[in-house]
């Protein structure tokens, strides 16, 4: 066996006040490498709260989130610019309610993702005024990427479509795509599985095993559907009220007495009429 | 017939010059969705930055018209892009995620700030330019009206055309102007896709900037004279004019220029001079009650 990798992502002691309400109270866990990890917890537990302060969203109280991506070295997400996680440290994520372009085309919506790549190839828009030949070979190679998304979530046929015009199941793939074209190291998905029925699914967990497989991506993954969590994590943290209270792999999970307290509530308040 | 084609030709004119103007308004309000009451302003700089410029050519000695129209063009592109982004850098930026209302009154204060800024440097005088280029081709002679087509005229058009059709490539075909797409519709989500959303507001100023000074310097071309006030007139026609076209539609800031430039020549010519600004300014009053979203705007659609 080769010796263990570091985990991609370490959160060590993240606290989120807001005024006085505690939100996120000390929680620490670890994401390994090309691996999914689920965060589960019912309603309220603070699941969305922790991505806002992986990519940006909120700056954290207190505590340390560190990435240790592959090419940049070691990233501190909690101090750096909104901007920079996506584009320096490759933290790319989904919304629970999907956040498109609307108005923009399927293909424009992950030609947008690539917008650095792009952006340095046009020589910052002069070059590309002027007709460069070099942007013009960066844009051939953006469109290529987003054709290959585009192959895997069978939207090819839609690529002219306006993103705000496709069905709501095809709407959650893209968004998964168009995160993907940002090429990340750590991929933040907030309920990917929400509104969708079980062939969708099924579909789904196949897409995610596939980027996580072929593309050795970390995937962080916040759901409620079990079958999802428990066909495809490798690592599943638990929170409730804001605090971690479970964490390791989806068997130990489900026999975790703390967890089934959690979901369930106590057994001998249920017993009472 | 000769006399209405005169008036279509001078209307023309002076709608590029307001559509000019109104492309500033309109893209800042797209992505930040304030409207940048200081706009004017940058317009009336980068006249006067045309008007200083002229005068340094002039004592250096560069007589070559359209060598010194080409230094004149690009000083004041620089110099006042300059000014549009302090502007943003300055007043606008802290201001970002406050309320519309504190970013409106700020957009006002900026306005009266750089109106005293320019009457304090260059006094309250009108400064007049002799003319550069004159002459123009005729048509219709003979006739009981002899059209006149100025030199003036033709480079006004072929400039301001040129500009637009660059301009519209930037924002259609370049990574920067899918960026500024993107931020139109969600700013949040442009900065989790990796674009630097400061930046882009930015360069969103420097572009209005830019354009607004070309017309300051056809402003003064076509008129020959300028004071520290021209911008308040100017932006509020212009701003109709982003108005009457969709505000937050580019096209339609184009379009709408156009159209309040022939509808004040059609009324000075036909009607009175008097009334043209009340005519202009009608129109705004007409498009708010009967069509708020503008002639190329999309109404806006309440996000759930």
């Amino acid at each position: 066996m080769s010796p263990p990798q570091p985990a991609l992502l370490t959160v060590e002691h993240l606290t989120m006040r807001f005024g006085g309400l505690v939100a996120i109270d000390d929680v620490s866990f670890e994401a390994p490498r090309a691996k999914i990890t689920a965060i589960i917890g019912p309603n309220g537990a603070g699941k969305t709260t922790v991505f806002n302060c992986l990519t940006g969203f909120y700056k954290p109280t207190a505590g340390r989130l560190a990435l240790r991506h592959p090419q940049r070295g070691e990233c501190l997400l909690e101090r750096m610019e909104g901007h920079a996680i996506p584009a320096t440290a490759g933290v790319a994520r989904t919304f629970q309610n999907i956040r498109l372009f609307p108005g923009m085309s399927v293909l424009e919506n992950l030609l947008i993702a690539q917008h650095n790549v792009l952006m340095r190839a046009s020589g910052y828009t002069i070059g590309a005024l002027l007709g460069l030949g070099r942007y013009a070979a960066a844009e051939q190679r953006a469109i290529k990427r987003a054709r290959y998304w585009l192959d895997r979530v069978g939207l090819v046929d839609r690529a002219d479509w306006n993103a705000g015009n496709l069905p709501y199941g095809d709407q959650r793939r893209l968004e998964i795509v168009r995160a993907m074209c940002i090429e990340p190291v750590l991929l933040c998905l907030d309920e990917p599985a929400a509104g969708l029925n079980p062939r969708e699914s099924a579909e789904l967990n196949a897409l995610l095993s596939f980027i996580r497989d072929e593309h050795k991506v970390t995937l962080l993954l916040i759901e409620h559907d079990m079958s999802v969590v428990m066909e495809i994590s490798d690592h599943v943290v638990v929170l409730d009220y804001g605090r971690k209270i479970a964490d390791g792999t989806p068997d130990a999970i489900r026999n975790d007495p703390a967890v089934i307290r959690a979901y369930l509530g106590e057994p001998e308040e249920e017993a009472r009429p | 017939m000769g006399y209405f084609l005169q008036q279509l030709i001078n209307g023309l004119a002076l709608g590029m010059i307001y559509g000019l103007i109104a492309i500033g308004y309109t893209m800042v309000y797209g992505i930040v969705g304030m409207i940048n009451f200081a706009h004017g302003e940058i317009f009336m700089i980068g006249a006067f930055i045309s008007i200083i410029t002229f005068l340094v050519l002039g004592l250096v000695g560069v007589g070559w018209v359209p060598l010194a129209l080409l230094i004149v063009l690009v000083a004041t592109m620089l110099l006042t892009s300059v000014y549009g982004w302090a502007l943003e850098r300055v007043a606008y930026r802290p201001l970002r995620g406050s309320p519309r209302l504190a970013a409106l009154i700020t957009a006002i204060g900026m306005s009266i700030f750089l109106q005293n800024y320019v009457q304090l440097l260059q006094g309250a005088r009108n400064k007049p330019l002799q003319p550069v280029i004159t002459g123009g081709a005729r048509f219709l002679e003979g006739g009981d009206f002899t059209v006149t087509l100025s030199y003036l005229q033709m480079l006004i058009i072929l400039v301001t055309i040129g500009l637009m059709v660059g301009f519209t490539m930037l924002i259609n075909r370049t990574a920067l102007g899918r960026a500024q797409r993107a931020c139109q519709q969600d700013l949040g989500m442009a900065a989790l896709v990796g674009i630097d959303v400061d930046r882009t507001i930015s360069l969103t100023f420097v572009m209005g900037a830019s354009l607004a000074s070309v017309a300051g310097l056809m402003f003064l071309l076509n008129y020959g004279v300028i004071d520290f006030y021209i911008g308040f007139l100017a932006g509020v026609k212009a701003f109709t004019a982003a108005v009457l076209g969709g505000i937050g539609s580019v096209p339609g800031a184009m379009l709408g220029g156009l159209l309040i430039g022939l509808i004040e020549a059609f009324w000075s010519a036909y009607f009175t001079v008097e009334y043209k600004d009340v005519a202009a300014f009608a129109i705004l009053v007409l498009v708010l009650i009967f069509r708020p979203t503008g002639l190329l705007g999309k109404p806006e659609v309440e996000k759930v």
